[in-house]
């Protein structure tokens, strides 16, 4: 959460409230709604440690709200992590560890492990379609978001699919 | 698009208890005899498909799924077992038969379309349903209503190869459903089709079937596997696994685990 918000800061000053709003708009409902507290949790973070800068505004009714930009060393910090690639998605090492095991301990076995998996993923790529067409097609990018989601399930199928293939062969 | 399409006629689209299933088979075999040693593509299976249901078959290229397919559509004799449609054994059926019941009650669509690429988009669609004895004016007014439906207007006079992969799928599609058959079978329906195109099609899928089409679904892509309400896991010849997909919420994270950006 860190870097995004500094990155909705580097358009100029905001709230904390409007920074969950422009997330919400921006990744649509595919991305679990950001919590509030956590957001100001965050921003209190990053003002301590001299990313950003609050500013109290007085407000006629309401308690003040605080309003905060960017410093040079949040800027420097954004500009940093746009210099860096970012990690490459790994195979999910629990299941895979659960697999690998799963002869000597002789609690269970392995293809049935991994026709219980697949019907997991298959269960949550239904979910994925079902977001994909309820989701406002014109938001591009939670639409992709969405995309990539399924995608990553799809490799993850092909290769439970594999190691079907692979460890059914050794029976 | 607005227009209401055809749903399957007469048809109920929720299973009914005690009904007979709409496509059941039983013991089915089949091996391929060619040059080396032979190919075993279905051994022994044991599936029944109830009306209204969407089943999509998947597994890795080379299990026997295609065939399976061919076997239930009848363009293929299994070397053992048996087929019923809607309770009636189709044992005795050659392959005359089994070309009538492709008109009538079972709608087929293919991965690479097979069209017929001298026919225009418009005698495609209407072909099967003059060949099954419908009137050429009831015939024009199915292609209407299921080209609009279909995204195609305007496509009429188009020949096939004038169209892309997903438009001639689509025509694929309404030709497959012009007799308004109780059954659909797809084989691999996105198999040439792009991302897009993929979608679309799944989309089309469900669709009909939310309308009530049974379709049974041949596919190695998950994310059109994951429009049916069942995934049948084919491997090596012989169903690996038959899972109702619930669309429950996984335990655990779920899709938000999926969605989910780390800090």
């Amino acid at each position: 959460m860190r870097l995004p918000l500094l990155a909705l800061l580097a358009r100029g000053p905001a709230h904390g409230y409007e920074l969950k709003q422009d997330l919400e708009q921006l990744l649509g409902s595919a991305y679990p709604q950001p919590n509030v507290g956590q957001i100001y949790v965050t921003l209190g973070r990053l003002e301590k440690s001299g990313l950003i800068e609050g500013e109290e505004v007085e407000q006629s009714s309401r308690p003040n709200k605080k309003i905060y930009h960017l410093t040079d060393a949040g800027r420097e910090a954004l500009r940093a992590w746009y210099e860096e690639t970012a990690d490459e998605p790994r195979v999910r090492d629990e299941f895979f560890m659960k697999l690998a095991l799963a002869p000597q301990t002789g609690l269970a076995d392995q293809i049935a492990l991994i026709n219980k998996q697949r019907r997991r993923y298959l269960n949550t790529m239904r979910e994925l379609s079902k977001l994909a067409t309820t989701e406002n097609r014109d938001n591009r990018i939670s639409q992709l978001l969405i995309e990539g989601a399924m995608l990553h399930l799809q490799a993850d199928l092909d290769w439970l699919e594999r190691c079907q293939e692979e460890l059914e062969e050794q029976e | 698009m607005s227009r209401t399409p055809p749903a399957p006629r007469a048809e109920n689209p929720s299973p009914r208890a005690g009904e007979p299933a709409v496509l059941r088979a039983e013991g089915l075999v089949k091996t391929h005899y060619g040059e080396g040693a032979p190919a075993h593509a279905v051994r022994g299976v044991d599936l029944s498909v109830r009306r209204g249901e969407f089943v999509a078959v998947t597994g890795p290229s080379g299990a026997g799924k295609s065939t399976l397919l061919h076997l239930l559509g009848g363009l293929q004799k299994p070397d053992s077992g048996s087929i019923w449609l809607d309770g009636v054994c189709t044992d005795g059926y050659g392959e005359a038969r089994w070309a009538i019941e492709r008109r009538r009650r079972i709608g087929i669509v293919f991965q690479f379309f097979n069209l017929v690429s001298n026919l225009s988009v418009a005698d495609n669609v209407e072909l099967p349903a003059l060949l099954a004895g419908v009137s050429p004016r009831q015939a024009r007014a199915e292609r209407e209503q299921l080209l609009a439906e279909l995204g195609l207007q305007g496509k009429e006079r188009s020949m096939p190869g004038e169209l892309s992969g997903g438009e001639q799928q689509r025509v694929a599609l309404a030709r497959a459903l012009v007799n308004h058959p109780p059954l659909l079978l797809a084989d691999e329906p996105a198999g040439s089709l792009d991302s897009k195109g993929t979608r679309e099609v799944t989309r089309l899928l469900s669709r009909f079937h939310q309308r009530g089409q049974t379709i049974v679904l041949v596919t190695h892509d998950a994310r059109l596997a994951s429009a049916a309400d069942r995934v049948i896991s084919f491997f090596d010849g012989r169903i690996a696994d038959d899972a109702e997909l619930d669309g429950a919420p996984s335990r655990g994270l779920g899709i938000s685990g999926v969605l989910e950006l780390k800090d």
